[in-house]
């Protein structure tokens, strides 16, 4: 573990992006605060593995905690994200229709999205979706279109979030998976494979383990099942394709396969909905894709599969009480219970922490605030997106930006660096991916893979075996054949 | 600020350097060769088997020995070089920018540009291989880089997807580093890399071939444990009934490699589908007035003494251009491909009367056994060349009689008969 | 027994059909020249190849130096021939055709580097 203290006030108990935005809105207070996590960096489950999407709320049952945290958190989003430094757009999103019937689920849509108090919704005709969005195909014959819907990077989101609550002086505890929680008398003993911690106050973000966290107080009164949904990542050639967030109606199973163009440009189709075979179980099928594949070619039709440059699965924490839990647990004071935050999930969170960390504060009597927080982050404009004349100054400040090591993406040695040496900082190839780029275009790594696990190696101080793609066990290198 | 050059080369691998060292040759005072890299050389520090320069330097060499016959001549030749500088981009009059350490961003102006920055491998994503995604699953051009220059084992046992040449050198560079590579599939009824090398990297280590076969499902959740194997149909569709599971803890893919034009298409370069690499006339120019190509960036080359020929002759019309001998084009002909040719080199033929005979590169679709390749212009055969066998994996060529063109338009194609 | 093979004693790579039994050559079709016919004969009754590998490389500016067998090694030598490689050491700076080895495992040919090296002190 990074940094130990004996007593902590709160311990956070997973670093997705929900976790991760508690841990930043609970840095505020004056507070012993640490964030445990069995990864070995931030977004390594869901939170790295969706549509990045902020929905305009308008499908949750209106009453519901889903629907309440959509529809503030969505209109929080644009400012965290500033505040953070986080990529966003408000594209807008369309639900298509192909005839009568969905037609019918879309005016309900609406109806429930007035109801709601939703903002800029409007139904239009296919034809106005199409001059809208001209790939659309010519059997859409309806849209309903939701102006404050847009695009996000949610792994950005969630380790930007996890970094501003370190800089505030939260622990974060990588690697550190919780096996037992026993009750004491001010609180919890907490036993992870890496030792006890004592807290005062347990918030339970452990996203699709969550249950069995919940489990280890004797209060495992919800499960959650892990639905797995798989998508294909499309190269950036591809991307603005469509500007919207581009929905088929939904049915029981989601919302159903989407076509969109990512915050970093990518166009992105999927997901589909499938029981996982398990809770790690991330793997992606021929079948699958090629339904997602099909599915979203009834939206466009002219998405080139040869431009696919990867595919990937997430799991959606399904619970089964049809909402988020959102509490303090009834038979355990002091067990903060934030789990089944599936879809609108993202959308909800920075509203999710904001209230959490004002209850948690109240559990605990009150917290004041710490004199000198920091809630923005020094921003940093990727090399990438300068001018001529800033990147000209870029490389007279810091010659290390004169060194590119990802060429499709256009990273600088310098960014690869300041990846790995900031708070919470990457740890992994694949840390240094999502935070610079490097790695994530048309080649994916192939060029820069060797050089950036070198520099993980000599900023880290371990050898190149040891330099690691994900968590543990997913070395790259087997040794050396000389010496 | 902006510099000016007589001749700007991008890329300092073969094709880079055999145009430099020709174009230098020819008279030409300030060109400027730049490369991404440390070193001169390109991928051919890497590739440090046998088997370069039999046609350029008449004896087998290793490729860092290819490479440094040229660098010497760099060197002597006084050629100027910038390392670890990237072209950001390129402009359709001929402006070049650049960034580095030593000078951060710079423009250079050049009178005529020779791309030459060769090509890139196929990633995973493009054969949306299904499954995990774990450590332990390299192009197989990292790996060479891996094993090759920095020393370091990929893995312990590996499964190799693609027959291509770099996949099969690398079957044998493994083996004799003490790993076990248990297959090398390929989904194509054919190997795609030169027989020579399914000799002496395949059969001289017992290392099976499965031709037909493909890599359908990844397995592993933080290091590869292990591969599904398919054999696949004539429309290479996987075969119900035919998984194999492979354990293995590194996956090689060696599936192709495109050219890398991203640079060039900035320029508005006009890209063949088929080669994506530049449209070129038969002096390598591209569609942008001034620009050629030349190497893997125009087309994928079997032989890296190819690449340095055709650099040459990119050279060459560089030289002409500067010194204002270049031809007078007169008539524009297009170069299309017929039956059972997958692409020519080149793919316009701007017809001059100073050509005699006018020379274009193909590649067969299949293994094609005693066919004539035949050029038709206008319905009616002007040429006709037999080949014993034409095999993708291998580049060929014909020279046609230039006087013999007629109308707007040629077609190659390969007949049985 | 019958094989095929590519002749790859000159570029212009015959592609021959070789009968033969055991290490007989009984027919060669195919090739152009009398160099296809002793290559055919070569690689039925005793193959020879380059070895190309790395050896270690004591404080240069790369930790390895592409070598080869500076002449072809019969083939059943390759692995007594990589177990020398393996175990050896250059200091840098080193020299394209610099002697590595010499004759390892009587193969007949010596190890040479096929770049050259400069000379790091320290990291």
């Amino acid at each position: 573990m990074d940094k130990i203290k004996d007593n902590y006030d709160i311990m956070v108990i997973g670093a997705g992006v929900v976790g991760g935005l508690i841990a930043r809105s609970l840095s505020f207070f004056n507070a012993a605060i640490c964030i445990v996590d069995r990864h070995i960096d931030a977004a390594m489950g869901a939170s790295g593995a969706n549509s990045g999407i902020v929905h305009g709320g308008y499908d949750a049952k209106s009453g519901s905690l889903k629907a309440k945290f959509n529809i503030l958190g969505t209109a929080m989003m644009e400012e965290t994200c500033r505040k953070l430094g986080v990529p966003y757009k408000n594209t807008g999103s369309f639900v298509i229709a192909f005839g009568p019937d969905d037609e019918l689920e879309l005016a309900r849509l609406y109806e429930n999205g007035i109801k709601g108090g939703i903002k800029g919704l409007e139904l239009i005709s296919g034809e106005e979706a199409r001059k809208l969005e001209p790939a659309l195909n010519e059997t859409v014959t309806k849209a309903l279109w939701s102006k404050t819907a847009g695009v996000v990077s949610p792994y950005k989101l969630n380790i930007s979030a996890v970094e501003n609550a370190v800089i505030n002086g939260v622990d974060y505890l990588r690697e550190t998976t919780v096996t037992e929680i026993q009750r004491t008398e001010n609180g919890f003993n907490v036993i992870t494979d890496k030792g006890a911690l004592n807290t005062k106050v347990i918030v339970n973000c452990a996203g699709i383990y969550a249950d069995e966290i919940a489990g280890m107080v004797n209060d495992g009164f919800f499960s959650l099942t892990p639905r797995k949904g798989e998508y294909l990542l499309i190269d950036r050639s591809e991307g603005g394709l469509v500007k919207r967030v581009i929905f088929q109606t939904p049915s029981e199973k989601g919302k159903g396969v989407l076509v969109m163009t990512t915050v970093d440009g990518n166009l992105l189709i999927g997901p589909d909905a499938n029981i996982a075979a398990s809770k790690e179980d991330i793997s992606t099928h021929a079948d699958s894709l090629d339904f997602v594949y099909k599915t979203a070619l009834k939206s466009c039709s002219n998405l080139h599969l040869d431009k696919v440059i990867t595919s990937f699965a997430g799991l959606r924490a399904t619970p089964d009480t049809g909402d988020f839990i959102i509490g303090e647990s009834r038979k355990v004071p002091g067990f903060y219970n934030v789990a089944g935050i599936e879809s609108p999930g993202l959308s909800s969170a920075p509203a999710i922490a904001e209230f959490v960390a004002n209850e948690i504060s109240e559990i605990l009597g009150g917290l004041p605030y710490k004199e000198n927080y920091i809630e923005v982050l020094e921003s940093h404009e990727f090399f990438r997106d300068m001018t001529m004349d800033e990147k000209e100054r870029a490389i007279k400040e810091n010659p290390e930006h004169g060194r590119l090591v990802c060429r499709c993406e256009s990273v600088t040695e310098a960014e690869v660096l300041e990846s790995i040496r900031r708070p919470a900082g990457a740890r992994t190839v694949d840390g240094v991916k999502r935070r610079t780029r490097a790695g994530m275009g048309r080649c994916q790594g192939g060029f820069c893979m060797p050089t950036v696990v070198e520099i993980l190696s000599k900023e880290l101080k371990i050898e190149k075996e040891e330099v690691l793609k994900g968590d543990r066990g997913s070395y790259i290198l087997a040794g050396r054949n000389r010496g | 600020m902006t510099e000016k050059r007589s001749i700007v080369i991008i890329g300092a691998g073969p094709a880079g350097l055999a145009a430099a060292v020709r174009a230098r040759k020819s008279g030409i005072k300030d060109i400027l060769l730049l490369e991404r890299d440390y070193q001169l050389g390109g991928i051919l520090k890497q590739c440090i088997h046998n088997g370069f320069g039999l046609h350029v330097f008449k004896e087998e060499l290793t490729g860092p020995e290819f490479a440094l016959r040229y660098i010497r001549k760099i060197h002597e030749l006084g050629i100027e070089y910038k390392l670890g500088t990237m072209v950001i981009s390129i402009d359709e009059n001929k402006n070049i920018t650049t960034v580095n350490e030593q000078d951060g961003l710079r423009i250079y102006k050049a009178e005529a540009i020779i791309l030459a920055m060769g090509c890139r491998e196929r990633p995973r994503g493009a054969l949306r291989i299904p499954g995990t995604n774990p450590s332990g699953i390299f192009s197989a051009g990292t790996a060479q880089r891996f094993v090759n220059i920095e020393g370091m084992k990929p893995g312990k046992t590996a499964v190799i997807l693609g027959s291509g040449d770099i996949g099969l050198i690398m079957a044998r560079r493994m083996t004799l580093e003490g790993m076990k590579v248990k297959a090398v599939c390929e989904i194509m009824p054919h190997p795609g890399g030169l027989t020579r090398n399914i000799v002496q990297c395949l059969e001289d280590f017992d290392i099976p071939l499965k031709l037909s076969h493909t890599v359908t499902q990844i397995h592993g959740k933080t290091r590869l444990e292990g591969v599904t194997v398919t054999k696949v149909d004539e429309n290479y569709k996987p075969i119900e009934g035919t998984d194999q599971f492979i354990k293995c803890d590194t996956l090689l893919l060696s599936v192709g490699l495109i050219p890398e034009n991203e640079l060039s298409e900035e320029a508005g370069v006009l890209l063949d589908p088929s080669t994506k690499g530049a449209v070129v006339n038969q002096y390598l120019e591209t569609s942008v007035d001034g620009i050629y190509a030349c190497g893997n960036v125009l087309h994928v080359h079997d032989l890296v003494d190819y690449v340095a020929l055709e650099a040459e002759r990119a050279a060459d019309s560089a030289v002409k251009r500067i010194k204002g001998t270049n031809p007078q084009k007169r008539k524009r002909m297009t170069v299309t491909t017929g039956e059972g040719i997958r692409y020519t080199v080149p793919q316009i033929i701007d017809r001059d009367e100073k050509d005699k005979k006018i020379k274009i590169y193909f590649r067969s679709k299949a293994i094609l056994k005693t066919v004539r390749v035949n050029a038709v212009c206008k319905g009616k055969t002007i040429y006709s060349r037999k080949f014993k066998q034409l095999v993708p994996a291998e580049m060929e060529y014909i020279r046609i009689p230039s006087e013999k063109l007629k109308g707007r338009n040629i077609i190659i194609e390969a007949v049985k008969k | 027994m019958k094989r095929e093979m590519v002749c790859i004693r000159c570029p212009k790579g015959c592609r021959m059909t070789v009968e033969y039994e055991g290490t007989k050559v009984l027919n060669v079709k195919g090739n152009s020249c009398s160099k296809g016919l002793a290559y055919a004969i070569d690689e039925i009754t005793k193959p020879v190849r380059i070895v190309t590998s790395t050896v270690k490389v004591i404080n240069g500016e790369l930790p390895v130096v592409p070598v080869k067998t500076d002449k072809a090694i019969r083939r059943n030598l390759i692995f007594d021939v990589m177990e020398k490689i393996i175990e050896a050491e250059v200091v840098a700076p080193i020299k394209e055709g610099q002697v590595i080895l010499e004759n390892p495992a009587d193969c007949g040919a010596d190890v040479v580097a096929t770049l050259e090296l400069r000379k790091v002190t320290n990291d």
